[in-house]
């Protein structure tokens, strides 16, 4: 097998961990297709610059987190029907009571390690990741899964770094939420 | 900052905190609540493990991964 057949066998390789990687970010399996597609062009134009400076998966997925940007900028270009934001604040106002307090006492999480050698655990991350409301969605992945800083997602969506923080806010106690009701609070009885 | 923070407004610090460098009375106003509210400290905790958990998420050597 020649060297260039053998890069594009190692490509390949590594496209359905790209693919789902772009996936949980884009929410959307054709645009996932299609920056995972310009990944894969683009890194077999640039085999040169590969050279093998690093493993070949987190180079992939440099190239595609920029994919990923330009899909999420092209996307922001089209009108929005999402109502989320209100709806969203209010169910967070709900967990405290008029005073700020905590309307009921948040519990410790039982060998929280653990559940990180566990497939099923990211199954229900994933699964609670996918009913966070569309924008807050956006906003949080950018931040957690493809690493940016504040100041650049409060670039690319065109909001204020308060509303930034906010949205970012309101979707970890979405998740912290989630995790508790759909993992560590079942932790009792025996899972499926 | 105030120096006596309510447990909503702790929990907005804390997420902040992830996003942003706190100042300095912010994370004293943070610690004086700890000190006092069990709640907020678990919140703490369980936010710090949704970023581990994330991270992991990303990380191709994790289980479940193809």
């Amino acid at each position: 097998m020649s060297p260039p057949d053998d890069f594009r066998r190692r490509i390949e390789q590594q496209r359905a961990y790209l693919l789902r990687f772009a996936r949980l970010q884009l929410r959307d399996r054709d645009a996932a297709e299609d920056a995972v597609q310009e990944t894969l062009l683009a890194a077999l134009g640039a085999e040169a610059s590969y050279a093998g400076r690093s493993e070949l998966r987190t180079w992939l997925t440099g190239i595609l987190k920029h994919k990923i940007i330009d899909a999420i900028r092209r996307a922001g270009r089209e009108p929005q029907a999402s109502l989320d934001d209100a709806e969203d604040g209010a169910a967070l106002e709900e967990l405290f009571d008029p005073s700020g307090h905590w309307g009921a006492p948040v519990p410790a999480w039982r060998d929280p390690d653990a559940s990180l050698e566990q497939a099923q655990f990211f199954e229900v991350l994933e699964s609670c990741l996918a009913g966070l409301p569309a924008k807050t969605a956006r906003a949080f992945m950018m931040r957690e899964h493809l690493g940016l800083e504040t100041d650049e997602i409060c670039k690319e969506l065109g909001i204020t770094p308060t509303n930034c923080w906010v949205m970012l806010h309101r979707a970890r106690m979405a998740l912290r939420l989630c995790l508790e009701a759909r993992w560590f609070g079942a932790q009792e009885t025996p899972r499926r | 900052m105030k120096p006596i923070l309510s447990c909503r407004e702790v929990t907005q610090l804390v997420s902040e905190g992830l996003d942003r460098r706190l100042g300095f009375s912010e994370r004293v106003a943070l610690r004086l609540h700890f000190a006092i509210c069990r709640s907020c400290t678990n919140f703490n905790w369980q936010i710090g493990f949704l970023r581990q958990a994330m991270k992991h998420l990303a990380d191709a050597e994790s289980p479940g991964k193809p």
